[in-house]
């Protein structure tokens, strides 16, 4: 070895864990693009429905169980039944209608005088806009009304009472991230805690720790999740805390089980020779290795909340009308399949897609993350 | 042997006795009662049904009735069918739910765990891709996306399958719910046999029978699967458990007369009886299953002795 | 038994891997040849690719692996036969025996199931004959008692016993060639004389060619007629072994062949103060029993010791596997619960709590055997070393601490500009290296040395060896140094306890204890180890 000035040089910064993992992560192509995708999905589902032109509450009675499509409606097949529907509203009859680009005319008869007023029920459309009168005989019972065709996109189509099912699916979307994270961290967070004590602590307190979660293991999940539905009722935020504070039982044994094996490592033995204390020791050594183990089943339990949260609004437990989430809009296509599949495809589409994405990462991280690889 | 498995089903009891009461209270303390959903009965009606079925009595009374009423095979009446008791429930739903249940499993561990071997012989090459892609979609799609797309592709466009219904347990019935219940289950059986198929397989006595010439079949059947058996055991016995007391997806997409349905029925109407009676046949099931993968174990590998 | 005709020859082999990392070149382009009934080793430290280079033979690599060039047995290229060819060979012309002995049987079968196999495979014996085959080659290897032994399975036998298994396995077809990976490496010193003395006289009676693949230069010299010796996937020196050792060309044979660490230590001047002190000390562990599974069980692994460690003495600990050589290390440093007294100095430490005994641990510290599993993978190695810095002199900065690290690194011969890297970025004689500056850093008074140079290369070792005495002689430290390796225990302390079963069989002065053992248990381990190394080179 050289001999080296005493004074503290500058050293050469190493390879870290996390280094190392992020570079493995990144060499990973299936994983890189599912996360790029998770990305893209989030970013869609939070900022997506603010940009999209319907609500996703808006009922529009003309369009029910529109089929999905890249060109506006109304179709030129449409327009006349429309019309013919909003006229009848005004109690008058059709005697003519033509249609000039964006603007129809039609000529309405009726055996009383026909009221100006009546072009309100065209404006209530959901296809026409801008009614004007053009002329009226001088007898007041003919008259000509002009109006736009409005425009409307609904490129996933509509749901059963007419409501633009892109809006809907984005915003079931926005419930379903949410509640998976949010339920994925209570779960981990109680899990890794519990976990953690137990099988550092280990002996006694351990065994007790362990037998009450077994006795919680053999209950019926379904069991534990339909009396928090029936404790929290409606309110799903409450719930899907408490879905998560049941979620937690896997994350808590596979956290003792490394924890138990982490402190018989010998750099663990290591630091109580130097008299290192017991919070030390958590902190320094158990924690850092332990969140390896935590990235990655937390990959696992995000979408295992998504699932359970789309299984409950499936049974029609989870959330509730008009708010929306991918487990309700599958639900609704699955009931719907002989009449208009793409309420089913469209929404299984992307909570399976997100499920897909949220798997290769987790396979990603894995692989990056196994010490076994070193 | 025979004194581990008589041991095993003693301190079975006091996990059952646990289960029961956590069960009981917790359903008790639920808000709501099985009487007084929106059914308009009147005041009386229901002060009556309730005296019926001693459920004016204080809690412990009550539970020490229900204890009692169980130890002698007796569920209780149905609170909600009131037709039947629970007993009767599950001796018409059971055998259906068995059924579906018992043919995917031998369906996932037959097929799941070809695939898997398959993959794992081939680790790394176009098989072994297509399994993990299979299984990867196999585990990730829901089982209420799988069903309904089921329905639309051979009920609907092809008009191969009945849409739902169980006809009677006609066999052209089964094949969506089978399905539907299976193929998950393939995937994780074909994933979990990959996996440990792949470490046997790099196994040090592995090499030893290559090192040694052995036959392909011998190195493996006899060698590599037999060790790799275990985590399917230990998986398919909750499995089991699972599948047999019937899938409240399933059986409520294709119209299955089974009991995975009574279960969130039976907790959202308060029907305690059939609530309870659910929560202990689920639990004897998980009980036995996981007392049959002991005892598998101690027949695939040696060093596992129970005495 | 040497005739001239190479019935093995491997031609330009290399072997490559395609990691996560990249294309690892494991062997690169070596040729050796095996004549009939000659015994060749290949030696070389780990990583030499002396292993992959038979594996390769074999067709036995991991599924990442490729092998290219030739190995011909009899003319014909075993690389690219198909299996059914192969297989015709394998197993039954060439056999080959490993390492590992506990894990390279199958667990799930009896020991006469196993041994039919290769027979019935083989040599289309019915299930009779082959039986009695297997009875004959468990008499062979001279396993007691073997008709019991058919029916047994692998986990009720010792490491010695399965490896005699796997050798009865690998003659059971009469083979041309046995390849003996690495044979007896995990194996205690008195059974692996057993197995050596078991193979050379199978050979006499059988005529096989044996292929040695060993680290262990004792052993070439005893038992191979050639040597190949191999560094980074090539071969840099190969020769008739008597030659090859009294006239080595290649720098790197040279060196291996002076890695036996050398010289002796001077017992501490008479009057040197005691400074640990154990008294009966006494460690048992609970191996079973207790609620419902009837009255507690207990191991004693250490029982009723004591010993006194004076200041500048090193005392060996010697004993085989199990004998609680390592339990009584951390035992007397209170890492493990015991009965019996201990003292540190003038004070009784044997009840002391946790919190009382944290204040003595910089006085008394410890480096173990394994140097990748004793640092955390999580911390760079300048946190690793002045972890304890932490706990102890908790007033110093940041920078204070930084200081020290790079004090201890420079000690140790470590370059202090490493200090931010993590330890999986260092070999393991490096990061021994570091274990010893994170104890070294506490300046303590006694050190508990488990097993330090064990998982190490030779060459390694050897260095080691030096860097300990150098530590000891700069700061008159007492070491207690646990090993199972007579060579360097001898070259390490000044007094010797020999452990078996827990308990002192024999203890005195390291010449002593060497050169006139008086107990038989002594005698055997001694004569074990020097009957495989007594050809060693002379130092």
């Amino acid at each position: 070895m050289t001999e080296i000035a005493a004074v503290a040089p500058a050293p050469i910064v190493g390879r870290s864990f996390w280094g190392d993992a992020w570079a493995r992560l990144k060499s990973n192509k299936a994983s890189m693009v599912s996360l790029y995708y998770l990305i893209f999905m989030a970013i869609i589902c939070v900022f997506g429905p603010f940009f999209v032109p319907h609500q996703y509450t808006t009922i529009y009675p003309d369009y029910v169980r529109t089929p999905p499509s890249f060109s506006a409606y109304p179709k030129p097949e449409m327009i006349e039944t429309a019309l013919r529907d909003t006229v009848k509203r005004m109690r008058v009859d059709v005697e003519e209608w033509h249609q000039e680009g964006e603007q129809v005319y039609v000529t309405v008869t009726s055996s009383k005088e026909v009221d100006e007023r009546n072009t309100r029920y065209i404006d209530r459309s959901d296809t026409f806009d801008n009614a004007k009168v053009e002329s009226k005989s001088p007898d007041g019972l003919k008259m000509v009304l002009s109006a736009t065709v409005k425009q409307q996109y609904f490129l996933f189509g509509t749901d059963n009472t007419g409501r633009d099912l892109l809006s809907r699916t984005l915003m079931g979307g926005r419930v379903s991230l949410a509640i998976g994270l949010l339920a994925g961290v209570v779960a981990v967070a109680i899990g890794v805690v519990y976990g953690a004590t137990a099988g550092f602590a280990g002996g006694k307190i351990d065994e007790v720790m362990m037998r009450i979660v077994d006795v919680l293991y053999s209950l019926p999940f379904i069991f534990f999740v339909i009396m928090l539905v029936v404790f929290f009722g409606r309110n799903f935020v409450l719930m899907f805390l408490a879905v998560g504070a049941v979620l937690w039982l896997d994350m808590a044994r596979i956290v003792r089980g490394q924890a138990l094996s982490i402190r018989r490592q010998e750099y663990v033995q290591a630091a109580e020779a130097l008299g290192v204390t017991r919070r030390g020791i958590l902190q320094r050594h158990i924690v850092p290795n332990l969140l390896g183990v935590v990235v990655i089943y937390m990959t696992l339990l995000v979408p295992q909340v998504i699932i359970l949260e789309s299984f409950l609004s499936f049974l029609g437990l989870g959330v509730q009308e008009p708010m929306t989430s991918w487990g309700v809009l599958i639900s609704a296509g699955a009931k719907n399949i002989g009449t208009a599949n793409w309420l089913l495809l469209f929404p299984a589409f992307f909570l399976v897609s997100t499920l897909f994405a949220l798997n290769f990462v987790g396979d990603g991280l894995r692989d990056a993350l196994d010490p076994k690889d070193r | 042997m025979l004194l581990y498995v008589f041991r095993r089903l003693l301190t079975a009891i006091p996990t059952l006795f646990v289960i029961v009461t956590l069960a009981f209270f917790l359903i008790r303390v639920a808000p709501g009662g099985p009487f007084n959903q929106e059914r308009g009965l009147s005041p009386e009606v229901k002060a009556n049904l309730e005296a019926q079925f001693g459920l004016g009595d204080p809690l412990w009374l009550q539970y020490w009735h229900y204890l009692q009423n169980l130890l002698h095979g007796n569920f209780g009446p149905s609170y909600n069918l009131p037709d039947f008791t629970v007993g009767e429930l599950f001796a018409k739903g059971l055998p259906i739910s068995i059924q579906l249940g018992a043919s995917a499993l031998t369906l996932a561990l037959l097929i799941g765990s070809t695939l898997g071997i398959i993959a794992a012989l081939n680790q790394n090459k176009a098989a072994d891709y297509a399994v993990i892609a299979t299984a990867t979609a196999g585990s990730t799609i829901p089982t209420f996306v799988i069903a309904p797309i089921i329905q639309l592709l051979f009920g609907l466009t092809w008009k191969l399958l009945p849409i739902g219904g169980w006809g009677d347990g006609a066999l052209i019935n089964k094949i969506g719910p089978v399905l539907t219940l299976a193929l998950p289950q393939i995937a994780i059986v074909a994933r979990l046999m990959r996996g440990s198929m792949i470490e046997s397989l790099r196994s040090h006595h592995i090499r030893t029978a290559r090192a040694l010439g052995l036959s392909d079949w011998s190195i493996v059947v006899k060698h590599a699967l037999r060790g790799a058996l275990l985590p399917i055991v230990s998986y398919a016995g909750p499995a089991a458990a699972a599948l047999l007391t019937g899938s409240i997806i399933v059986e409520t997409i294709f119209a299955i007369p089974g009991v995975g349905r009574y279960f969130v029925d039976a907790a959202l109407n308060r029907d305690y009886t059939l609530v309870m009676g659910t929560v202990v046949v689920i639990a004897i099931f998980t009980i036995l299953f996981n007392l049959i993968v002991d005892i598998l174990y101690a027949v695939v590998d040696p060093r596992v002795r129970y005495d | 038994m040497n005739t001239s005709q190479p019935i093995l020859a491997v031609k330009d082999l290399r072997v490559r891997f395609r990691t996560l990392d990249g294309q690892v070149d494991a062997v690169k382009g070596i040729n050796l040849h095996v004549n009939a009934g000659e015994t060749v080793a290949i030696v070389g430290e780990s990583g030499s690719g002396k292993s992959q280079t038979m594996m390769a033979a074999m067709s036995l690599l991991a599924s990442n692996g490729e092998a290219t060039g030739a190995v011909d047995y009899r003319g014909r290229n075993l690389l690219g036969l198909d299996k059914s060819a192969l297989n015709d060979v394998r197993g039954r012309k060439i056999t080959m025996i490993f390492q590992e002995p506990m894990t390279s049987l199958d667990p799930l079968y009896t020991i006469g199931n196993q041994l039919m196999e290769p027979i019935r495979r083989h040599r289309k014996l019915g299930k009779t004959e082959a039986r009695k085959e297997a009875l004959r080659l468990l008499e062979l290897v001279k396993i007691p008692d073997p008709e019991r032994r058919l029916k047994s399975y692998p986990y009720e036998m010792s490491g010695g016993q399965r490896q005699r298994v796997m050798i009865a396995m690998a003659l059971a077809n009469d083979p041309d060639i046995l390849i003996a990976d690495e044979p007896t490496t995990a194996l205690d010193v008195t059974v692996q004389a057993q197995i050596l003395t078991l193979l050379a006289e199978l050979q006499r009676k059988f005529g096989m060619a044996i292929v040695f693949i060993t680290h262990d230069l004792g052993i070439v010299r005893r038992f191979a007629d050639r040597v190949y010796v191999m560094r980074y996937g090539e071969i840099v020196e190969e020769g008739v072994t008597d030659a090859l050792f009294s006239a080595p060309a290649h720098p790197y044979t040279k060196m291996l062949l002076a890695a036996e660490p050398t010289g002796r230590k001077a017992a501490p001047p008479t009057g040197a103060p005691v400074l640990l002190e154990g008294r009966n000390v006494e460690v048992s562990f609970k191996i079973g029993g207790g609620f419902l599974a009837g009255p507690p069980l207990f191991l004693k692994a250490v029982d009723r010791i004591s010993l006194a460690l004076k200041r500048g003495q090193t005392i060996g600990i010697v004993g085989e596997s199990g004998s609680g050589k390592s339990t009584l290390g951390r035992a007397l440093l209170r890492l493990l619960p015991s009965e019996g007294s201990i003292r540190f100095g003038a004070r009784e430490i044997s009840g002391v709590s946790r919190e009382a005994m944290r204040p003595l641990r910089r006085e008394l510290q410890l480096v173990f055997q394994d140097p990748f599993g004793s640092l955390s993978p999580r911390m760079t190695i300048g946190q690793v070393i002045t972890e304890g810095l932490l706990v102890h002199e908790p007033s110093l900065s940041s920078k204070q601490r930084d200081a020290r690290a790079v004090e201890a690194l420079l000690e140790v011969g470590l370059d202090p500009n490493m200090r931010n890297r993590y330890a999986h970025e260092f070999s393991g004689g490096q990061r021994q290296r570091i274990a010893i500056a994170r104890a070294m850093i506490l300046k303590p008074k006694v050190v508990v040395l488990d097993e330090p140079t064990s998982a190490l290369d030779r060459s390694v070792q050897k260095q080691i060896v030096d860097l300990l005495r150098k530590l000891q002689a700069d700061h008159d430290l007492s070491y207690l140094f646990i090993s199972h390796d007579l060579a360097v225990v001898r070259a390490m302390a000044d007094y010797i306890i020999v452990m078996k079963q827990g308990q002192i069989v024999e203890e005195g002065l390291t010449d002593d204890i060497f050169d006139n053992p008086r107990e038989t248990y002594t005698q055997t381990l001694m004569a074990a180890a020097i009957d495989v190394k007594k050809f060693r080179i002379a130092s």
